[in-house]
């Protein structure tokens, strides 16, 4: 008999108050007895609704079904047949507009928590023994992987089960790309991050840190002169955007990039680190996606008294996912929906002082069908404030553009590709933000994977 | 990991070190830069590339000890490894077609304007170098630029060494004796380029300064180098570091560097304090 409660089996976690002030993961996952208790929510319909809502397909009821079983590692053996991240993807992927969007027993009640079941199976996977990876046999093929995020680690982790040759190549000194600089460590713990790259690693892939491909060596050379057939580009989304307002410039105003990777990366939070970065008393972050609930729930954890999320449409928009907003507000992050900012304000040494804004209302649909915000006449405000945090997204990265002839981009810069990531040039392929602009892990993942499948049959075609 | 395979003293608080880095080798131009960490627990820190050897496949640095990272940088031996090096970053100082040029370079920053003037003296242009350092002890390079400059002048800041003042007073007296440079290209402290700037602002000589903001990755991610260069916003570490000097809002640049200084104090003092204790 399927439980038949309309609410999700709820997930432990920190008591807000608590975690308001360390890095620990908030969420603290199932027990095997909840994760049964939700498993057994699951109704194993015949038409698989979630399965579609899947970027990667995971075969969701199978999967669920073992968990019911208590058999975890057939869980497991079904999730990572589609997934390679499956910890990561558990914590951050967005379910609500995927998998549990579709579920039907969201017509009446919440969705079955696959999430939180993909997230207990991994966790209960990594817990195990290690089991010996095995190598799959060369197949004699080289493929080189640019940049270490999710796409380019789904890439290089697929390609090498075929048995392919493949190097990763990693711009800073760590890899994870943006799981480990972006995303903080209280919502996806780094060491889970290290694991799924030991893996690879177990599995053959090379990573070169440190090498910022455009610059160092161009795709040319890694086709040329080092043997590579083909080429993914997974270099994510690059330089920050700012809202051309007056005083961005100011000291104290920061990208969500640069505030995550002094967080995140270099651990700025520790007491001993040697990457500064400002203890803000009160923070503004701008935007209304994950990476600013991130920026924001960082913010009040390196000890801001007072941080807002302002956002110039109103909650029901918020892109960020669902699980995130209540979490930043339990933890005490105030949301100033409907408003933007048009000045920021520096005191006399050019220290952010406090942020004019103005209140926003919705006016008809835009393109994307989204209602567009305008602003209120006369409505302007000014709100004390010492830190402010641009999260309004990001343009492409130049350097590999500029250096790879006949390489097609978008007028915004992403990398031009067709369905199956093949770009404008032969054997180069690519995938996640550099093509798409800022998207989710979840999607980054999917185009590796659609573009391991690609490259594969690319070289197998070019060998015949 | 990145092989330390030559370090010396400039001058009292100016060291060298060759790396090995042999890809980085290959590829770096005069005016680019590496970011590094000395230690895998560090903070990544932006240095000017100061000459290669492709054949030993090394890049130079040369830096001077001015907080806590380069005083840990500079407790590593030759032998020793640093964690990280990762360049070549940055766009290459554009010095083609250029006939005659002035160089003018301030304390470490003569690190990035010795290149630059040996490139353009093997590429046959006339070269004036004018470099300015606080004291005779802290004169660097001297030998380099001498052998690349057509003009070599020196001033310190109080006349122990070359002539006593700063480097903007040879230069202005070079324009106003009529000197003609295609280009006057300035390297240094954020203070001296700006006065540069102010000097040859009246002739007119298209002036190139390069910049060296707070960076944390060096690759355009964070923006966390970002200048005002002709009202636009720019990224130092792509679209840079060199600006047209006219361009650039220093004032703006200064206030910006000096954002952690207080943070900066502390960790350099701890980090002394540390090392102080080690060796006792």
């Amino acid at each position: 008999m399927p439980n038949m409660s309309l609410k999700k089996t709820g997930m432990p976690s920190q008591d807000p108050k608590v975690r308001a002030h360390n890095f620990l993961e908030v969420s603290q996952g199932y027990t095997a007895e909840m994760a049964q208790e939700e498993a057994a929510r699951c109704l194993n319909c015949k038409h698989r609704p979630c399965v579609n809502g899947c970027p990667v397909q995971i075969q969701i009821p199978d999967f669920i079904a073992q968990v019911v079983k208590g058999d975890y590692a057939a869980a497991y053996d079904i999730i990572s047949q589609s997934s390679n991240l499956p910890a990561v993807c558990g914590r951050v992927c967005p379910q609500e507009n995927q998998c549990e969007k579709n579920c039907v027993r969201a017509i009446k009640g919440e969705p079955v928590g696959i999430g939180r079941l993909e997230r207990f199976v991994a966790d209960w996977h990594n817990a195990q023994p290690a089991a010996a990876i095995k190598k799959p046999a060369p197949n004699g093929h080289k493929v080189a992987v640019i940049g270490s995020g999710p796409s380019g680690l789904t890439c290089a982790g697929d390609l090498a089960k075929k048995g392919y040759d493949v190097t990763v190549f990693e711009a800073l000194h760590l890899a994870g790309g943006v799981l480990v600089y972006g995303i903080p460590e209280f919502r996806l713990p780094k060491d889970i991050v290290q694991k799924e790259v030991d893996n690879l690693t177990a599995l053959g892939v090379k990573i070169e840190t440190n090498m910022v491909i455009g610059k160092v060596l161009s795709i040319d050379e890694l086709m040329n002169e080092y043997g590579f057939e083909a080429v993914f580009i997974g270099s994510g989304a690059g330089l920050p955007r700012f809202m051309n307002i007056p005083g961005e410039n100011l000291c104290g105003v920061y990208s969500a990039n640069e505030f995550l990777t002094r967080t995140n990366l270099m651990k700025a939070y520790k007491h001993n680190a040697l990457t500064p970065i400002m203890h803000a008393k009160k923070v503004v972050v701008v935007g209304g996606g994950n990476v600013a609930m991130d920026a924001a729930r960082s913010a009040l954890r390196i000890g801001a008294e007072k941080v807002y999320i302002m956002y110039r449409r109103s909650e029901e928009e918020l892109p960020a996912r669902r699980e995130e907003v209540p979490h930043a507000k339990e933890e005490g992050v105030e949301f100033m929906m409907l408003t933007n900012p048009v000045e920021i304000i520096g005191n006399d040494e050019d220290f952010v002082k406090a942020v004019k804004c103005q209140k926003m209302t919705l006016g008809e649909p835009d393109a994307g069908g989204r209602r567009r915000p305008v602003a209120v006449p006369d409505s302007e405000f000014v709100l004390d404030a010492d830190c402010v945090i641009m999260a309004i997204g990001t343009s492409p990265n130049p350097l590999i553009k500029s250096t790879t002839k006949g390489l097609e981009t978008q007028k915004w810069g992403g990398i031009i590709v067709d369905e199956n990531g093949k770009t404008t040039r032969e054997g180069v392929f690519a995938g996640g933000d550099a093509v798409t602009g800022a998207a989710t892990v979840i999607l980054a993942m999917g185009e590796g994977k659609t573009a391991a499948k690609a490259i594969d049959e690319y070289i197998q075609k070019r060998a015949l | 990991m990145y092989k330390i395979v030559e370090k010396r003293p400039l001058s009292r608080n100016i060291t060298l070190m060759q790396i090995e880095a042999p890809l980085v080798a290959k590829k770096a131009q005069p005016g680019q830069f590496v970011i590094l960490r000395a230690t895998s627990d560090g903070e990544r820190i932006p240095l000017t590339i100061s000459g290669t050897d492709t054949a030993r496949g090394t890049v130079c640095i040369i830096f001077q000890i001015v907080g806590a990272t380069t005083r840990r940088l500079n407790t590593l031996e030759e032998g020793d490894c640093l964690a990280d090096f990762a360049g070549p970053l940055g766009k290459p100082t554009e010095l083609e077609g250029l006939k005659k040029v002035c160089v003018v370079g301030g304390g470490v920053g003569c690190a990035i304007a010795m290149p630059i003037a040996q490139k353009l003296h093997d590429m046959g242009c006339e070269v004036h170098s004018i470099v300015g350092f606080r004291n005779h002890e802290f004169v660097i390079l001297e030998d380099e630029f001498r052998a690349c400059s057509d003009k070599y002048i020196v001033m310190t800041d109080d006349g122990s060494y070359g002539e006593k003042g700063v480097v903007t007073a040879p230069l202005k007296a070079l324009l106003e004796a009529g000197e003609q440079y295609d280009m006057v290209i300035a390297i240094g402290p954020l203070l001296m380029m700006k006065f540069v700037v102010e000097t040859t602002r009246p002739f007119a000589v298209p002036t190139t300064v390069s910049m060296n903001p707070i960076m944390i990755d060096g690759t355009g991610m964070c923006g966390g180098c970002r200048l005002t260069v002709g009202g636009e916003t720019k990224f130092a570490c792509v679209d840079g570091p060199d600006f047209d000097g006219f361009k650039v809002d220093f004032d703006e640049a200064m206030k910006r560097t000096a954002m952690y200084r207080k943070f900066e104090r502390h960790a350099y003092e701890e980090t002394c304090n540390l090392l102080n204790k080690e060796v006792q």
